[in-house]
């Protein structure tokens, strides 16, 4: 059988990095094929050359045996190639319909396009309004109308960006019966992911890359969680150590009433949230993203100000202070942008240490004591295994994991009473993330209040005491891990009944 | 029948002071729905003005004089192009500059020209002007020009909203990327765009040296082009506003006008600043919810687009 598309030898380099190093690569037409790679092996840029985003240095592309030149998507959507982004790559302000006629290319009228529009949806139960604005939708109604715009261009090959990291469990489930039956009716499917057990449920071929080299190619269903992560992290890994029980104390972090409406054009209104965090435990705010966990954030850190009663630390109202004022009482937030509000692209780790922890003993009377900045900076190296050049290294520098495994240990070091935490290991290698968890463990077990908000649910049941759902910008009750079901669990985060999943 | 007269007059010169701001308003207006914030566009009318005079004091056509102001405006918005989308340069930067590059380049080439009596549009296309009756003589001031100026709002509208080249358009203003990453040329989309809002600067400048005073003096655009660009952004990009905005600044330039008639007595430089303050007055009014404005304005607005890979 002629594979639908086969990658020979493709090459390409940014600056100094080699992010795809001689990839082959072959899909049979029907196939679903797993690329399979941590964050920064090279998955994303190889998918953006098959799409003609990104014209790659070296090597050869052949579809259905002809070798051909990508030149630009449109040349690819030619072929029948159709691509669901990661990061959404829909117009806020346009409708459903709109987007879709400008991802077709076609110039039939907008009624003809409206009513092909419920027929294909139909057909593959992808429920959506084509009148409505995009900025309305749901994340996971988004990437239906992503997949139906790629689905009415009749695609010979689908490729999907971590289609499951916006979707509930159950969104998923459906996403994996549409395209079981994709792949049934001829359409190969390439899907990229780093998560193993949804690989080994859906696909029939593996492709495993590591720093933008081939390592490993295998039939997912043959293989196991543990043994698909070696092949993708090159050695085998110690899971994080989890302590029976923890030692819970006395409510540190309370949050009562919390209502607060929207900035943001596009933002969610938090309504009428109360959470009590208590100090040793770590409390797990899960939700699909844009669901109000931006806001939740802003609010308890300090960057949004509420009134002071709806936010308590110890008991005492911190809801009118910032965030400068909340880290002296004792409150430490890691931001969801490692660069940007985590720490200083262009600053070096010493001064990057010190943003944060600008007390007598860094600044006395409001001089930089450089030696104890250094001090610092070395610490955090040292205790937090950060690997970088030298403390002199800026921190633009340094990979995504090392650089937040800095912003944690440099938080966690400050000894606070709460920390927050937001999406801590979000686009960090498995090591990093090992890393990450076990410091937050430990940092709970010495009795401070985590508080942990994240899009991973998996992440959440292995580190977290408790979850609670956020849901349009609505907080469940928390329920014990122990009770907590990914079902009932993927049910809040769909927006089920507002009370705790049994 | 006298009222009747005075308040079709009123209207007539109402819509003639405001077809200037209405042709570089939508002009600029389908620059910005791209993406491309251009504040050059007092500079445009200028160059426009003068262009466009000087062509028609050569040849005696004024049809023709429009078409070598709008060809001047373009050449400007081509030049705006070069520097903010080929060569990616700070687009606000590059805007101001291109003003005041066109207020000297103006004031050079009209020096000459100055006090040069020209014979103006409505002349030469209504010929019997001077001899039809009061009530005819009002309709025939309302040129082609100014028809025009008054289809642009539904012109642009159609455009936008209802034809796939606008949708296009408009993508490419909401997230570059995107339209990018789907297959579009945004830099073709964006230099048809820009080039368009500068063929309209260029055609309104010159509606001013031929048509409403008719004859050039040096900056005579008067910051017309200034309250063009504050049109725009204040009417949170929407045509009806925009157009809304354009009249209430002409009534408001010729009701100054009266009011002087009337003697009141105010120095006439203050009463000269009443359309621009009443304009911008009303304007914040009605888009003082910043909300609003957020989510109506392109989100791609002056930001450099360069295609990765």
């Amino acid at each position: 059988m002629t594979a639908r598309l086969a990658l020979t030898g493709i090459t390409k380099r940014y600056g100094a990095m080699l992010a795809n190093d001689g990839v082959t690569l072959s899909v049979q037409p029907g196939e679903i094929h797993a690329l399979l790679g941590e964050n920064g092996a090279g998955k994303s840029t190889l998918m953006k050359i098959v799409y003609g985003v990104v014209k790659p240095d070296a090597g050869e592309i052949a579809w259905e045996g002809t070798p051909v030149v990508i030149a630009d998507p449109n040349a690819a959507r030619a072929l029948g190639v159709g691509m669901v982004f990661q990061h959404f790559s829909l117009f806020e302000t346009l409708t459903v319909a709109e987007n879709i006629a400008l991802g077709l290319g076609s110039r039939q009228p907008m009624a003809a396009l409206v009513a092909e529009i419920r027929q294909v949806a139909a057909q593959y139960g992808l429920a959506v309004e084509a009148g409505r604005q995009v900025h309305h939708l749901s994340v996971g109604e988004r990437q239906r109308v992503e997949i139906l715009r790629c689905l009415l261009a009749r695609p010979k090959l689908l490729i999907l960006d971590e289609p499951t990291s916006v979707l509930t469990p159950q969104e998923a489930e459906g996403l994996f019966a549409m395209l079981r039956r994709l792949a049934a009716e001829g359409c190969s499917v390439l899907y990229i992911s780093h998560k193993l057990q949804e690989i080994r449920a859906l696909c029939t071929a593996a492709t495993v890359l590591r720093a933008g080299r081939v390592v490993a190619r295998c039939d997912p269903r043959q293989e196991t969680a543990e043994s698909l992560a070696e092949m993708m992290m090159g050695g085998a890994l110690a899971p994080a150590s989890r302590p029976a029980a923890r030692q819970v104390g006395a409510p540190c972090l309370s949050v009562g009433g919390l209502t607060l409406p929207s900035q943001e054009p596009f933002g969610t209104t938090l309504r009428d949230i109360s959470l009590e965090l208590r100090a040793g435990e770590i409390l797990g705010i899960a939700g699909v993203a844009g669901n109000g966990q931006k806001e939740l954030l802003a609010a308890l850190s300090g960057e949004r100000r509420a009134a002071a009663d709806m936010v308590r630390l110890d008991g005492q109202g911190i809801g009118a202070l910032g965030p400068a004022a909340r880290r002296a009482l004792g409150l430490a937030f890691i931001p969801e942008e490692r660069l940007g509000r985590g720490a200083v692209a262009d600053f070096t780790l010493a001064e990057n240490a010190m943003l944060t922890r600008l007390d007598d003993r860094i600044a006395p009377h409001g001089l930089l004591d450089l030696k104890a900045v250094g001090a610092l900076a070395a610490r955090l190296v040292a205790r937090f295994g950060v690997r970088c050049a030298s403390i002199q290294a800026q921190g633009r520098s340094l990979s995504g994991g090392n650089m937040q495994k800095f912003i944690v240990g440099r938080e966690i070091d400050a000894q606070p009473r709460v920390l927050l935490a937001a999406h801590p290991t979000w686009g960090v290698d498995i090591g990093a993330a090992l890393a990450i968890r076990q410091a937050l463990q430990d940092l709970a077990a010495a009795g401070c209040g985590v508080l942990v908000v994240s899009e991973d649910l998996d992440e959440l049941l292995e580190i977290a005491d408790r979850i609670a759902v956020l849901s349009g910008g609505r907080l469940s009750l928390p329920m014990p891990v122990a009770e907590a079901s990914v079902e009932g669990i993927g049910l809040l985060m769909g927006g089920a009944a507002h009370a705790p999943a049994a | 029948m006298h009222d009747g007269f005075a308040l079709l007059a009123l209207l007539v010169a109402t819509l003639r002071a405001a077809a200037p701001l209405l042709l570089a308003g939508f002009g600029e207006l389908v620059a910005e729905r791209a993406g491309v914030l251009n504040l050059g566009v007092e500079g445009m009318m200028l160059v426009g003005a003068a262009a466009g005079f000087i062509a028609t004091a050569a040849t005696g056509n004024p049809l023709l004089g429009l078409l070598v102001g709008a060809l001047a405006g373009a050449l400007m918005a081509l030049l705006f192009g070069v520097l903010t989308l080929t060569l990616r340069a700070n687009q606000v930067a590059c805007g101001l500059a291109l003003t005041i590059f066109g207020v000297g380049l103006s004031a050079l080439i009209g020096l000459p020209w100055q006090g040069t009596p020209i014979t103006g549009l409505a002349t030469v296309i209504w010929p019997g002007l001077d001899r039809a009756g009061p009530v005819a003589q009002q309709f025939m001031l309302l040129d082609p020009v100014v028809w025009l100026a008054l289809a642009m709002p539904f012109l642009v509208f159609a455009f936008l909203y209802r034809t796939r080249p606008g949708l296009v358009l408009r993508a490419v203003g909401e997230s570059h990327d995107v339209a990018h990453a789907l297959g579009y040329s945004v830099l073709r989309v964006r230099y048809a765009a820009v080039v368009f809002g500068g063929a309209m600067a260029g055609v309104a400048g010159s509606y001013l040296s031929l048509v409403y005073t008719p004859m050039w003096t040096e900056n005579m655009v008067a910051g017309r082009g200034w309250i063009a660009l504050a049109l725009v952004v204040f009417s949170a990009w929407k045509p009806l506003w925009l157009a809304l905005g354009a009249v209430l600044f002409g009534f408001v330039t010729i009701a100054q006008f009266h009011a002087e008639a009337f003697g009141l007595d105010v120095s006439p430089h203050l009463l000269a600043t009443l359309p621009y303050l009443a304009t911008v007055v009303v304007l914040v009014l009605i888009s003082r919810d910043a909300g609003r404005l957020k989510l109506n304005a392109p989100a791609a607005l002056g930001k450099p687009f360069n295609a990765a890979g």
